[in-house]
């Protein structure tokens, strides 16, 4: 965590001193732990579901229900486009990377402090418990694809070759849950008010994002600076991954990775910065 | 240098404490701040002012080499779960260092990380792998944790459907069968009945056989003295000794000989007519014996020495006490008052005794505050005259160490069954 770990002389040598300024993520640190984070993400997964009627079935019943609500509303009595698909295919496309953000993020920003309980008693890398939620609302998101697959084959709609690139942008929506994560769980030790912002921030992010609507409804010389909201450049990298359809220009897609990138950072560099003081701040 | 377990050099710790501000304050406090920074003056080094500081621990430094286990004592306050935490890497020093070699295993709490939704086989994993342990290596030991927590039949029950004793010893099994080469404990041993903690602490003194380095927080003498080798002495953040386990033991019990404390007699922070004057106050057993410390369930006579203005008898006396958390909340007030008595007439000077039959609190630190009322008219009030400790005397007699989340007062009573009447039954059970 925060203090420096000097493991080159001799067996595991710990020296714990006061840090200060800026310090990287120890990547051999979270090495180490991997197995925490791996039990950490199981237990998020194994409970998540406990003491529900439905139970997984949660994890079909919101994208789906969402999609019908989109169809209906926006679709058919709001008439807005959809580049060529088939509406419902064209909006659970963009929800599946969404809602593996919106998960991430909300989870993941209350986590430190939901889990002041280990952080108070134990040292392990902070880095774990924001990384372990965020890679248990993968699990959401792997069923949510199965009935996309389900939802395309009944259109017949095949993925072209761009399918290549799909990880790629489950990799930039990752990293961009963990970086958002990290800054918000950070905040949300010493600032309570994170916990009340969070619905807000998830609402307005949506409506800013094209999951209703395609990208293409900005006007070409814009369509860039939409790219600043990386989910933009996520949910059109998506739906041409999965659609073929061109709403996400280049640029739009760079930008949105750039901005990612700095978020993911940024956030980083914060946690770090601040998770020497969580136990005491807690 | 490498010989050593663990070598701390002018270790200390500052919290910020009291202040205005609240503990975490608000984001618009800090925008704010932020956004109108420029246009105030820079003060540099605006750090918390030193009165509003506290130093947890101050330039402590010990050593101690593979092998030896360790006791740190000290009384509520003195410094010892910071030093732990600090050894433990949750929270950072504010300034020296600590040089750790080996691997490293910290057992704060046991149970952390425990889910109630979990059941016990998956609570085991998870926990073993909070604490560090390795999944292959709890696969190893599973059965032998699982036999030692006696528990094989609820395996896959959810441990939120566990009594609280099974619920410990599963939390107790895992962190017994942690196998770091330093391990840090707290007072993870002070809760169950005495049947547990005995298998507790022998289970410890397994462990400390086996070569480990141990550094064990404790308020247990006996355990203190029978398990480590070593003692080291907090008292206000500072190490005031370290040494034998034996001697820390008497140098932590003589800290409650309150040779800080002024004398009565001497103080001055009181109210009332002064007709009759508390001097001196002293805790005596049954038997008239001067005691330190209050064991629970034993009888104690709080003996106050007084002296009249004028050297004449007093008439109509009154006197109460008044029992205070070290907080300042009230747990009890007992005296004359309450008996429906007064003190008729006393002599010129002597001692107003206050007989306790069953000391009812448990274990811990308190206050006390002396009231005396001579002819209707306060004649002398002071506020927290002594502290009081309180150790445990096995009130119950159970051996059960009840703890002061579960209760405050112990209670001089019994509990069985009786059959309903007309039932047939032959009464009571």
């Amino acid at each position: 965590m925060t203090s420096r770990v000097a493991e080159a002389a001799g067996p595991s040598l710990v020296v714990v001193r006061p840090s200060r300024g800026w310090t990287g993520v120890s990547l051999r640190d979270l090495w180490a732990y991997r197995e925490l984070l791996y039990f950490l993400a199981w237990r998020d997964i194994k409970v998540r579901y406990k003491q529900t009627m439905l139970g997984v079935a949660w994890a079909v019943i919101q994208p789906v229900f969402a999609m019908v609500v989109f169809t209906v509303f926006f679709g058919r009595l709001g008439g807005l486009p959809s580049d060529g698909m088939p509406y419902p295919l064209f909006t659970l496309c963009a929800l599946l990377p969404w809602q593996l953000f919106a998960h991430a993020l909300t989870e993941s920003s209350t986590s430190v402090v939901g889990n002041q309980n280990l952080i108070t008693k134990v040292y392990f890398p902070r880095l774990v418990i924001p990384l372990a939620t965020v890679l248990a609302s993968l699990v959401d998101f792997l069923i949510a694809c199965a009935v996309f697959v389900v939802l395309a084959a009944y259109y017949g709609v095949a993925p072209g070759p761009t399918i290549w690139s799909l990880p790629l942008f489950v990799l930039l929506a990752l990293g961009l849950a963990t970086g958002v994560g990290a800054w918000l769980s950070a905040l949300n030790v010493r600032y309570r008010d994170v916990r009340h912002a969070i619905p807000f921030l998830v609402q307005v992010w949506f409506l800013a994002t094209p999951i209703a609507y395609p990208a293409t409804l900005v006007p070409e010389p814009w369509r860039a600076w939409y790219g600043l909201n990386p989910m933009a450049g996520v949910v059109e990298g998506f739906r041409r991954a999965l659609l073929g359809t061109s709403g996400g220009s280049s640029g739009l897609l760079v930008a949105s990775a750039a901005v990612t990138v700095i978020i993911l950072l940024s956030g980083l560099a914060y946690f770090r910065r601040t998770e020497r003081t969580f136990a005491d701040t807690i | 240098m490498s010989i050593l377990a663990i070598r701390a050099e002018g270790v200390g710790k500052r919290y910020a404490i009291g202040a205005p501000r609240a503990p975490y304050g608000s984001l618009r406090e800090t925008v704010t701040q932020a956004l109108t920074a420029p246009f105030r003056r820079r003060a540099r080094g605006r750090s918390v002012p030193e009165s509003d500081t506290l130093w947890a621990l101050q330039d402590v430094a010990f050593d101690v080499r593979p092998g030896e286990v360790v006791g740190v004592i000290g009384r509520n306050g003195a410094g010892k779960s910071t030093l732990l935490k600090i050894l433990a890497r949750i929270t950072e020093p504010t300034t020296g260092q600590v040089v750790l070699s080996g691997r490293v295993g910290s057992l704060l709490e046991i149970g952390t990380g425990f889910h109630s939704e979990l059941t016990g086989r998956e609570n085991v994993f998870l926990n073993g792998a909070i604490l560090g342990m390795r999944r292959v290596e709890i696969q190893r030991k599973f059965d032998e944790i699982v036999a030692f927590a006696e528990i094989e039949r609820f395996l896959d029950t959810p441990v939120k459907h566990y009594s609280t004793g099974m619920y410990l010893r599963l939390a107790f099994a895992v962190a017994a069968h942690l196998e770091p080469e330093i391990l840090l404990v707290d007072e993870v041993l002070a809760v169950g009945d005495a049947a547990f903690q005995r298998k507790c602490l022998g289970k410890m003194g397994d462990v400390a056989r086996t070569g480990r380095t141990i550094l064990f927080v404790s308020h247990n003498m006996g355990a203190v003295t029978s398990i480590c080798e070593k003692g080291i002495v907090l008292e206000a953040g500072r190490v005031v000794f370290s040494g034998p386990a034996i001697e820390a033991a008497t140098v932590y019990l003589n800290q409650f000989s309150g040779a800080a404390e002024p004398r009565v007699a001497e103080r001055r922070d009181r109210t009332g007519s002064g007709e009759v004057r508390l001097t001196d106050f002293g805790i005596q057993s049954a038997k008239g014996e001067r005691l330190e410390a209050i064991r629970n369930g034993e009888a104690v006579r709080l003996v106050f020495e007084y002296e009249t203005r004028d050297g004449q008898s007093a008439r109509n006396v009154e006197f109460q006490i008044v029992v205070r958390t070290e907080a300042g909340d009230l747990l009890f007030q007992f005296g004359s008052r309450f008996l429906g008595r007064r003190l008729d007439r006393i002599p010129g000077a002597g001692s107003l005794v206050c007989e306790i039959r069953r000391f009812p609190l448990v274990p811990g630190r308190y206050r006390l505050d002396a009231f005396v009322v001579a002819d209707g008219v306060p004649s002398d009030f002071i506020l927290w005259v002594a502290p009081l400790t309180v150790v445990d005397g096995d009130f119950y007699g159970s051996g059960y160490r009840v703890f002061e989340r579960e209760s405050r007062f112990l209670i001089d009573g019994d509990v069985g069954c009786e059959a309903r009447a007309g039932d047939g039954g032959d009464g009571r059970s």
